[in-house]
This record gives structure tokens, sequence and C-alpha cells, in this order.
């Protein structure tokens, strides 16, 4: 039974290890966000080093973003999505297979990648570490409720920017809790009670993301 | 045989009662209104600290009240409609959802005005504040999702689910920013602490919050009737009462 | 079996059809007709449980799909008119991982002789993006000759296919019917399919 879900995610690796480009795209796009903000105001590196949480994160959160429509897009013009609608499968599990895939795909490159950028930004090594370990625990927040959205967007027009309209308001927690467990560590104070409330945002949805977004797929192939 | 026992909270039978009920909530909005503004602006004292300028409040904390209870009657409606296959109940979150934006942005465009004299600035990144902002954007998003979507049912049943995962939402949102908030420390405006509450003042933001809610009840009942008719073109029912109107 | 009963289907304000009932027994095979835009492909959507229709409710084997979902999916294989297939993933791929999403494991030779059977095999290890239309439905078709499961519905198998693959097609559609199956088809082309019982349900717009 559980097999289905093993499936979906080899599938949609598979799928997006044949269209590497695509991943990069993601990633490309979070690194030059990122490098935008030196740029714009100026590369001192106090200033540098107070803004780099929040930029690192809204960076992350945005690139997140711009690949969901990705998520269901692709299954919902050729058909398979409605085949999966249809397998005698729990909707919610292969969902989840899918978000997971997506995460391993758009989330976790760009977890690996952020200390790099944390360096530019003159991160101490405690601070990338917690960013790290934030990224790590918020990310998959991201694409789960992420996932929310491109399902309920799923072929409406215009839908690349009604996503984030509908997304962004509902990731404010996650960057709170994120770039605040980074800003701790840079003021010597511990982050783990920030960590802890990703964790448990992740955990929440974890558990309620996947049934809402079999529902708004429901509602959307109809 | 299955009796569907929401055919009785049909449009066609709602669409008149919906008209009789109108005239009896705006003129319980407007007395309201008079009495309040009458209690705020003559009877509440003027508060030594600051001034007139506190009045404000008489409009800002009932718009913010009525902001978050809409939010969470329009959830209801929604979720209502989802459950039981209802379509008057997704016509009345629909039709909530505008005045619930303009309450949102009434509370802010007040704390605002307020802010100025208390602070010297239009915006303060506080809590409350913040979190208004953040729900102006959840109503903008419900509006959005329902206005880009053409077929009403699928609009309906979509704007039903994103209310939902908004209201599980809002309680982690406002309590996330309010942390943001204390960890930053900014400033906030407290509203218990700020004027000392008299009772009057009390009265007078009660009576101005139903006026608002009796308002709220009006126009959307209003804008329900209208859009029962838009969706309900075709039906046998409009079409009688467009000929009735012709006649 | 299935059952039907009083079914209505609301397409934005238009009603596409209302009423609609039949019973669909054990090698049964039911043809869907109307001109276009007359509700048949909302029909087979509706009996698959992919939309909700307005009024009326599908019955498997005396039980309503949207209470036993997981049964009725389990007994049902839908073609649509999207083929359902992965433009980056090769034939075989495909058809193997349609099987195992509904419950059947299946290894290479028997995936391989199914695609044989539609006369797909040559595209067996090229990927579906670079296949003709008709070759990529038939790759669809394929799952046909691997699943199990008793009811099929099928919104126009026929089309985009040469003559030959029709006359397979109709075979093994008339061999699902004699082994007990059950088929509901909608279709513009003349096809002769043998079942044990034929009807005809006519939508009018």
């Amino acid at each position: 039974m559980n097999d289905a879900w093993l499936i979906i995610l080899k599938r949609d690796l598979l799928l997006a290890f044949r269209r590497r480009s695509d991943v990069a795209t993601t990633l490309f796009f979070f690194l030059i966000v990122s490098s935008l903000f030196p740029l714009g105001v100026g590369p001192e590196v106090a200033v540098l080093s107070s803004i780099a949480p929040g930029v690192l994160w809204v960076a992350a959160l945005l690139a997140g973003m711009i690949s969901l429509n990705r998520l269901f897009a692709a299954d919902f013009t050729d058909g398979s999505l409605e085949q999966m609608l249809i397998a005698p499968q729990p909707l919610a599990l292969l969902v989840l297979a899918k978000i997971l895939a997506h995460w391993l795909v758009c989330g976790l490159p760009v977890v690996l990648l952020a200390p790099l950028i944390g360096l530019q930004y003159a991160l101490p090594n405690d601070a990338l570490l917690v960013l790290v370990w934030s990224l790590l625990l918020g990310t998959p927040t991201l694409s789960l409720i992420g996932a929310i959205g491109a399902a309920l967007t799923l072929g409406v027009r215009g839908s690349g920017l009604l996503v984030a309209l509908l997304v962004l308001p509902l990731y404010i927690p996650v960057l709170i809790f994120g770039a605040g467990a980074v800003a701790a560590s840079q003021h010597g104070m511990s982050a783990q009670a920030h960590l802890s409330l990703l964790a448990a945002c992740s955990l929440l949805s974890l558990v309620l993301a996947p049934l809402a977004t079999a529902a708004a797929l429901r509602i959307s192939v109809e | 045989m299955k009796i569907n026992w929401f055919k009785y909270s049909s449009p066609q039978t709602f669409y008149p009662l919906a008209e009789k009920m109108i005239p009896w909530f705006a003129w319980l909005a407007a007395i309201l209104a008079v009495a309040g503004l009458y209690i705020s602006f003559v009877m509440a004292p003027t508060d030594f600290q600051q001034g007139e300028a506190y009045r404000i409040i008489f409009v800002h904390v009932p718009a913010a009240w009525m902001s978050m209870v809409i939010y969470i009657v329009m959830a209801a409606w929604a979720g209502l409609g989802l459950a039981l296959n209802a379509r008057l109940s997704a016509m009345m979150a629909q039709a909530l959802a505008p005045t619930g934006a303009i309450f949102t942005l009434l509370a802010l465009v007040t704390g605002s005005l307020w802010g100025k004299p208390m602070w010297g600035a239009w915006w303060v990144w506080d809590a409350r504040l913040t979190s208004e902002l953040i729900l102006l954007f959840l109503y903008l998003g419900f509006i959005a999702l329902q206005s880009s979507i053409d077929d009403p049912r699928r609009a309906d049943r979509a704007g039903a689910l994103l209310a939902l995962v908004g209201v599980v939402n809002v309680p982690i949102i406002y309590f996330s920013v309010k942390w943001w908030n204390t960890l930053h420390q900014g400033s906030s405006i407290n509203m218990g602490a700020a004027p000392k509450m008299a009772a009057t003042m009390l009265l007078g933001m009660l009576l101005m919050a139903l006026a608002f809610w009796m308002y709220t009840v009006a126009v959307a009942l209003m804008r329900v009737r209208c859009i029962m008719l838009e969706r309900e073109r075709s039906a046998d029912w409009v079409k009688a009462l467009s000929l009735g109107a012709k006649s | 079996m299935l059952m039907v009963q009083g079914l209505a289907c609301l397409r934005g304000d238009r009603l596409l059809f209302k009423n609609v009932g039949f019973e669909l027994n054990a090698g049964g095979l039911m043809y869907v007709l109307g001109e276009n835009g007359s509700g048949k492909s909302s029909l087979l959507r509706i009996l698959c449980g992919l939309l909700k229709p307005e009024e009326g409710g599908v019955f498997w084997n005396g039980k309503p799909i949207d209470l036993d979902t997981d049964i009725y999916q389990a007994d049902l294989t839908y073609i649509g008119h999207l083929n359902g297939l992965k433009d980056d993933l090769t034939a075989l791929e495909n058809l193997q991982i349609s099987a195992r999403l509904a419950g059947n494991q299946v290894d290479d030779a028997v995936a391989l002789n199914s695609l044989a059977a539609i006369g797909v095999a040559r595209c067996a290890n090229l990927p579906v993006g670079v296949l003709s239309q008709g070759q990529k439905r038939r790759v669809a078709l394929a799952r046909l000759w691997l699943t199990r499961s008793q009811l099929w519905i099928l919104d126009e198998p026929f089309a985009a296919l040469d003559t030959a693959s029709v006359d397979v097609l109709a075979a093994r559609l008339g061999e699902h019917m004699s082994n007990g199956g059950m088929t509901i088809i909608t279709t513009h082309q003349e096809v002769t399919i043998h079942a044990q019982s034929t009807q005809t349900l006519r939508l009018s717009a």
C-alpha cells in the first residue's frame, strides 16, 4: 500500500533529475536575490551581518515560492494528477511524497548553499550553524504550506502571482522564527526556543498540510 | 428518499427574506452609531495625557475587533458551505470578505493616525498593527483567489479551504508577531493601559462595535443578494423576478 | 454492479444533463453518446469520482462511491482524454509507474508484452515526449493489458488510433467483457465490440 508513496517520490526525483536545469534555476534565484542586498545597502560588514538573517531567510522564502507552481502544474496538464486522484491510495500520502520530492529538489539545495552566502555576509561560525539548522527545520514547512497554495491555484489564470499572495502571509511565522534564531545566535543568545518553534511549525504542517492539499487538489481538478 | 434540509436555506427563499431584514439592520446600525459617537465625542472625558487625539480609538478598536470577528465568521460560513455543500453559506462568506477587508484597512489607517501624535510616526511596527496588516493580506488573498476562478462552485470551495487554512494560521501568526515584537522591543500601543478605561469609554466602544456589526450584517446581506442574482441568473426564480419587475 | 441514479451536472450556470440513471452489470458495455459539449466527459468524470454531481449518486455494489472510495478505485480503470503520461519518462517507465499506482507490481517483460499487444513495443525505451499523438495514446491504452480492475471507463479511446489498433483494442475490450468486466465508453467511431449486453446512453445538449 505504502509502496505507491515511494513510486511517486522516485518518479518525481527521476523527473527532476532529467530536468536538472529547473533545479539550478531555483538555486540561482536564491543566489542572485541574496547577492543583490549588499549592492543595495553597501558593503559595511556591520550592516550586512545585522541584516543577514532576514535577508537570507527572505531569499529562501522567495526561492521556495517561485518553484511552487512546478509542484502540480505539469501533472495537472498531462493528466497524471487525475490518475493519482483516482488511484486506490490515500491521496494525502501521495501528495506528501510529491512535497518531499519538491523539498529535496528545491529546498535542500538552498539549505546547503545558505552557509556559503552567510560567509559573504560575514556571519560568524555559530550563526552559520544555526542558519543551517533553522533552514533545515523551517523550509519543509514552506514546501508544505506552499503546496496548499499551489493546489488551490492550479490552472487559474495568473496563478504564479496569486500563489505568492496566498502563501507569503502564511510564511510569516516561519520567517520570524527562522531569522530570529540566527539573530539570537548572533547576539550570543540561545536559539533553542526559535528552533523548537520552527520544529513545532513543521510538525503541525506535516500533519495538516497534506490533507488540506489533497482537498484542494480535488477541488481544483473538478 | 433523503430530504435535503438545506434546500430551505436556498437562495430562492432567502432572497426576499434578506430584503426585509436589510432596513432593520441598517437602522439599528445608524442608531447605535449615533449613540456611540455621542458618547465617544461628548460624554467621554478628555484624556489628560493624550488630549482629544485618543478619541480615535472609538473607531480604531471596534474596527480592529470587527476585522477579526468577520474573518472568523467568514471562515465559519465557508467551512459550513464546504462541509454541507450549501450554496448560500459560500455566498455569505464571499459577501463578508470585502467588509472585513475594509474594517481591517480602517483599523490600519486609524491606527496610524493615532500613532502620529503619540509616537511622531505614521507607522510603528507594533504587534497589533502588524497583525492587522497580515490580516489584510489574508483578506486580499481570499478575495483575489475567489475572483480569479471563473467557475463559481470551484471558487467557493477553493476560497473556503483557504479561509480555513487562514483561520488555523491566524493564532500562530499572531503569536509569532507578538514574540517578534517583544524580542525587538518595538513600541507598542497598549490598549488597556494607554487611557484609563472609564466605564463611559468602554460603553462607547461597545456601542460602536455593535453599530459596526449591524452595518456588516446589512451590507453583507445587500451584497449576498447581488451575488445570488448574478450566480443564479439562469434559474427560474431569477427569471420570474426580472419578468415581474418589467411588467 | 454499477448503479447510477438521478445524476445532474452543472458547469458554470449551464445545466449539462439531469436525471441520468442506469445500471451496468458484469459483462455489460455501455456507450455514452452525444454531441460535443453535451457532457459526456463530465459524466465519465462523475462516474470516476473526480467530479461531484449537482444531484444524484453513483453506487458500486450498492455502496456510494464517495464512501468506499478505496474499494471502488481499486476496481476502476479510467483513461480520460488526457493520457496521464510524463514526457520525460520512457513508455516503459510510464506504464510501470501507472500500474504500480493502481496497485499491481509489473516486471519489465509483462509491461513490454502489453506495449507489444497494441504495437508500440518499439517505443518502449523512448521518452514519451518524442512520440506521435497516436503512439502516446497507445502507450496510455497499454494499461488495459495490465489492469485487473473490473470497471473500465474510457473517454474516446479510439480517437487518434489507426484501424489496426482500433481492432486490437476492440478485441481487448471484448475479452474484458467476456471475463465479466464492464466498460463505459464514449466514441465517435463505429466500432464493433462484443459484449454480453450492450446499452446506449444518449445525452442531449
